[in-house]
C-alpha cells in the first residue's frame, strides 16, 4: 500500500518533469564513455596495487611483456625474449618505433631506469618482490636489454607482465615526478583526472600497435552500481566494469545491452590461520574443509556465478578437482576427523569479513557458518570495514577470513609470497611446510612446461591436503557494454588494455 | 546587533578547536592508514624500508601531536593542508565540491519549504479535513521512506521506463550549463526535500494550529480581518519559527553532503569526498572536511538566530549585550 502510493506519487512527479526534460545528448561521436564505481588511487603504476588504478594505468603504461586472453605471454614492449639455459639471464629484444606520449624515444635506457626504480626500497613498490632476482640491467644496445639474475627464475617473466612493471620514460624518472607525469607508452594518453569524478584519455596517434579506434575514453566513476546498470539502459554510457554478481547477472536477458562475462583468475577463499589453536591441528583444519559444500557457497553466496576451483586457477595448470582431498562433501569424515582431533564437541571459530569486498564476502561467510554448524563449530562472523580487514590480515590478526585474492598467470608468483619459508606473507598464511618450500624451489628453476605442470600439480595437491587454506571457487569478470560497442576482449585478468581495439559503430 | 555576531563568531573559536582535536584523534584511532589503504593486501609486500618511505611521502612518520600542530599552525594561515590523494590542496579539493552541496542543498530546502508550509497551512486551516488527511499521510510516508529507497525508485522509473538518465557521472557546474545543470540536481533535489517537506508539513500544521487558538487571532478576527489576511500574515509569521529552527538543523546536514543520495545519483558532492576520504585515511582532507562542516553548522546557527529576530520583533539580542 505505502509503496504503491510512493511509486504512484514518483510516477507523476517523474511524469511531469520527464515531458518537461529535453532530449538528452548522447556522447559526442566516437569517444566511449566508460563508466565504473570505484576511481583510480594513484597514477605511479610502480606504487598502485588497486584493481581500479591498474584499469586505468594499463591505458597509458605498457609493460615489456603482457597476457592474452588465455593467458600465454605475448609481446608488449619486447619484440622477443629468451632465457640462457641455466636461466639465469633473460634477454629482451625491444620494440622499435616506440615513443613515449611526450614525444621522446623508447629505448633499453628506459627499461633499466624502470627497473632499477621498481628495485629501489624508497620507491615502495609492491611488486619489488617479485623482481628480486635482478641482479643488474645491461643495455648492449639501444634496442636489447639483458637482466643477469642472482638466481634462476623463471617465473619473473610472468611477474613482468604486469602493470606494476611497467615502462617509464628514463627522463620522467630522473628530473619529473611519476605520481604526476603519466607519461607512458600507451594506446592513450592521460588528458585530466579529476579523483571520484571523470578521467579523460586521448587516443594515441602514434601508437605502435594497431589502433586504437575511438577518439579517447572518457572514465566515469559512479559509484552505486545500481546506477551503472541505470546509465546502460538509459544509453548514457557506452562500457561498464562491474564487480557485483547480482547487479551484473540483471543484465544477462537483457536484450539491449551486452554482458561480458570472462572468468577469473582471482580466487574466493577461506583463510584458516594454521597458527592459532585448535586449527593448527591438521585434522582440525581438514574437517573445515571436509565439512564445506563448494559448489554450495558458490550457488548461494554468487548465484552460481563462476565455478569451484583449486589452488592455482590458471587454466594452464589447472588440477581435476576430483583428485583434490575431500573435494567432495563428506560430514561423516568431518566429524570423525573432529573426533580424532578430540573436539567432537566442536568449538567456536571466528571468520573475519570485509564488508562489500568483495560484495559476496558476508554471503560466503553465513553459507561456511551454516555448513560448519552440522560439524559443531560454532561460526561466529565478523564484518569488518576494508582497511581494518587489511590491517588484521595483513598482521596474521585472524583465525579465519574468507577472502578474494588475485589470482597470477603463474603459480610460483601467485603464491611464494604465501607458501615459502621466506615469502612476504608466509606470517599471514600461517602454514609451510618442507614439501611446499622444495616443490617451490624446483618450479622456479623450472624451464620445460611439462615438468613444471607436474610439480605444480604436486603442489597443489599436498596444498589441499594440508588445508591451511580452503579454495573456494573463481568467479566471472564481468563488463558490459551496448551492442554498437564492437572489439573488446574480456580477459580473465580483468585487464581492459582492448579498448585499444574497441571501435564505436553506431548505426 | 553587530556586536553579538562578533561575540558569537570569537565564540567559533574554542567550539572549532575543540572539534579539531576530536576529529584529528579519532580518524587516527581507526585502524589502517593510507598506506594499506592504497595498496590493500599488497602492503604486505613492501619491506620496512619501503614503507617507511612512503610513510615519509604520506606525512605519517611523525608522532600524532607533533603533526597536530603542524596541521593547527598551517589551517592558522588559511593552510588546510595537502590531500594526497588528490594531489591538491584540501581547501582546492573542498571549495571544488561545495558548490554542488551547497545547490543541491538550496533546492532541497525550496522543494521542503514550498511543499511542507503549503501543506501545513492548509492542514491546519483546514482541520480534521480531507486535506488535513491527506496532509497527514504524505507526512507519514515521507518519514517512513528512506531516502536510499526514494532515489533508487526515481532512478529506476527514470532509466527503465523513460530511457533517460539526468546524471551518469557526467556532472556539470551551474556556471557551465544551468540548465542541463539543474536537470541532473532535481531528481535527487525531491528525494531529498520529500523527506523533509514532511517535518516541515508537521511542524507548521502544529504552530499554526496553536498560534490560530491564540488570543490576538481572535483579536485580528474580531476586528473583522479577513480570513487570508489572518492566516498569512499574523498567524504564519509566529508559526515559521519553528519552522527556522527546523531549516537551520537540516540545512547543516544538507551542507554536510548526504552521502546516500549524491552517492546514488553520482553527484561530486562533500558527502561523497568525506565518505572516500575517510576510507582511503586521507587524513588532512577528512580533517578539511569535517571542520568545514562544522563551520557551516556555526554559520548556520548564527543566521537562524538572525532571522528569529525578523520574524518576531520581540525577539533581540541587542539588549543582551
Amino acid at each position: 500500500m505505502k509503496v504503491s502510493r510512493i511509486v504512484l506519487s514518483i510516477a507523476l512527479v517523474v511524469l511531469v518533469l520527464g515531458a518537461a526534460l529535453p532530449a538528452l545528448a548522447q556522447g559526442d561521436g566516437n569517444v566511449l564513455i566508460v563508466a565504473r564505481a570505484a576511481d583510480t588511487t594513484g597514477l605511479d603504476p610502480h606504487t598502485q596495487t588497486a584493481f581500479a588504478s591498474l584499469r586505468l594505468l594499463e591505458l597509458i603504461y605498457e609493460p615489456l611483456v603482457t597476457l592474452d586472453a588465455d593467458l600465454n605471454l605475448v609481446p608488449a614492449l619486447a619484440e622477443s625474449w629468451e632465457f640462457s639455459d641455466d636461466a639465469t639471464q633473460l634477454t629482451f629484444t625491444l620494440r622499435q618505433g616506440v615513443t613515449f606520449h611526450d614525444g621522446s624515444d623508447f629505448t633499453s635506457e628506459d627499461v633499466k631506469a624502470s627497473f632499477e626504480r621498481i628495485l629501489d626500497e624508497a620507491t615502495g613498490a609492491a611488486t619489488r618482490a617479485n623482481l628480486l632476482s635482478i641482479a643488474s640491467v645491461d643495455t648492449p644496445d639501444d634496442y636489447t636489454v639483458v637482466l643477469n639474475l642472482a638466481e634462476p627464475d623463471v617465473p619473473l617473466l610472468a611477474a613482468l607482465a604486469t602493470t606494476n612493471a611497467v615502462i617509464l620514460s628514463s627522463d620522467v624518472i630522473a628530473s619529473g615526478d611519476p605520481t604526476t607525469d603519466a607519461i607512458g607508452t600507451g594506446p592513450f594518453m592521460l588528458d585530466s583526472w579529476v579523483p571520484e569524478e571523470t578521467t579523460t584519455l586521448t587516443a594515441n596517434p602514434n601508437w605502435w600497435g594497431d589502433g586504437p579506434f575511438v577518439d579517447g575514453i572518457e572514465m566515469r566513476v559512479i559509484p552505486d552500481e545500481a546506477s551503472i546498470l541505470a546509465a546502460l539502459r538509459a544509453g548514457t554510457v557506452d562500457f561498464a566494469l562491474l564487480n557485483d554478481p547480482l547487479v551484473a547477472t540483471l543484465l544477462i536477458d537483457d536484450p539491449d545491452v551486452v554482458l561480458n562475462r570472462a572468468p577469473s583468475i582471482a580466487y574466493h577463499v577461506l583463510q584458516l590461520n594454521a597458527a592459532n589453536p585448535p586449527l593448527d591441528q591438521l585434522e582440525v583444519r581438514q574437517a573445515i574443509s571436509c565439512a564445506i559444500d563448494r559448489q554450495e557457497v558458490l550457488d548461494t553466496a554468487a548465484l552460481g556465478e563462476g565455478s569451484v576451483t583449486g589452488p592455482v586457477t590458471s587454466p594452464a595448470y589447472q588440477v581435476p578437482l576430483d583428485e583434490f582431498f575431500c573435494y567432495e562433501r563428506d560430514v561423516d569424515m568431518a566429524k570423525e576427523l573432529l573426533a580424532q582431533a578430540g573436539l567432537e564437541d566442536g568449538f567456536t571459530l571466528n571468520i573475519m569479513a570485509a564488508s562489500a569486498e568483495p560484495p559476496t564476502a558476508l554471503a560466503e561467510a553465513q553459507t561456511i557458518q551454516s555448513q560448519l554448524a552440522e560439524i559443531n563449530i560454532e561460526v561466529e562472523i565478523e564484518p569488518l570495514e576494508l582497511s581494518v580487514y587489511v590491517d588484521r590480515w595483513l598482521a596474521a590478526d585472524f583465525d579465519a577470513a574468507v577472502a578474494l585474492n588475485g589470482g597470477r598467470p603463474d603459480p610460483y608468483t601467485m603464491y611464494a609470497r604465501y607458501f615459502t619459508a621466506d615469502g612476504n606473507l608466509a606470517t599471514v598464511a600461517g602454514y609451510g611446510d618442507d614439501t611446499l618450500n622444495e616443490l617451490m624451489q624446483e618450479g622456479r628453476v623450472e624451464t620445460d612446461p611439462a615438468a613444471r605442470l607436474d610439480i605444480f600439480t604436486q603442489f597443489q595437491k599436498h596444498l589441499v591436503e594440508m588445508a591451511p587454506w580452503v579454495w573456494l571457487y573463481t568467479d566471472y569478470e564481468y563488463t558490459a557494454q551496448q551492442p554498437y560497442v564492437q572489439g573488446f576482449v574480456p580477459m580473465p585478468t580483468d585487464s581492459i588494455y582492448s579498448l585499444a581495439q574497441v571501435t564505436i559503430e553506431r548505426e | 546587533m553587530f556586536r553579538y555576531v562578533v561575540q558569537r563568531a570569537i565564540a567559533f573559536i574554542p567550539t572549532v578547536l575543540g572539534i579539531s582535536v576530536l576529529i584529528f584523534f579519532a580518524i587516527r584511532l581507526i585502524p589502517g592508514d593510507s598506506i594499506t589503504a592504497m595498496l590493500g593486501t599488497e602492503a604486505g609486500m613492501l619491506t620496512d624500508t619501503q614503507r617507511a618511505s612512503l610513510e615519509q611521502y604520506f606525512g605519517l612518520d611523525k608522532p600524532a601531536v607533533e603533526q597536530y600542530f603542524i596541521w593547527l599552525g598551517n589551517v592558522a594561515h588559511g593552510d588546510l593542508g595537502y590531500s594526497v590523494r588528490h594531489g591538491q590542496p584540501v581547501l582546492d579539493v573542498i571549495l571544488h565540491r561545495f558548490p554542488v552541496t551547497l545547490e543541491l542543498a538550496l533546492l532541497s530546502v525550496i522543494i521542503a519549504l514550498s511543499i511542507g508550509i503549503t501543506l501545513g497551512i492548509m492542514s491546519a486551516v483546514f482541520h480534521n479535513s480531507p486535506i488535513d488527511l491527506f496532509g497527514q499521510l504524505f507526512a507519514l510516508i515521507g518519514l517512513a521512506a528512506p531516502n536510499f529507497l526514494i532515489g533508487t525508485l526515481l532512478i529506476y522509473v527514470l532509466s527503465v521506463y523513460f530511457g533517460i538518465l539526468p546524471n551518469s557521472g557526467d556532472y556539470v557546474e551551474l556556471t557551465k550549463d544551468p540548465q542541463r545543470n539543474l536537470e541532473q540536481l532535481i531528481f535527487p533535489a525531491i528525494t531529498l526535500g520529500f523527506a523533509f517537506s514532511a517535518s516541515v508539513m508537521r511542524t507548521t500544521r502544529s504552530a499554526m494550529l496553536e498560534v490560530l487558538s491564540q488570543d490576538y487571532i481572535r483579536t485580528a478576527r474580531s476586528k473583522g480581518l479577513r480570513e487570508y489576511p489572518v492566516v498569512v500574515r499574523h498567524a504564519l509569521r509566529n508559526a515559521l519559527i519553528p519552522v527556522v529552527t527546523l531549516v537551520g538543523v537540516e540545512m547543516g546536514y544538507l551542507l554536510g553532503g548526504a552521502v546516500i543520495v549524491e552517492e546514488i545519483f553520482t553527484l561530486p558532492g562533500i558527502g561523497r569526498l568525506a565518505y572516500n576520504a575517510i576510507s582511503q585515511r586521507d587524513y588532512a582532507l577528512v580533517q578539511g572536511v569535517t571542520l568545514f562542516i562544522a563551520l557551516n553548522f556555526l554559520v548556520i546557527n548564527l543566521i537562524v538566530d538572525f532571522i528569529y529576530t525578523l520574524l518576531d520583533p520581540r525577539i533581540s539580542y541587542a539588549k543582551h549585550s
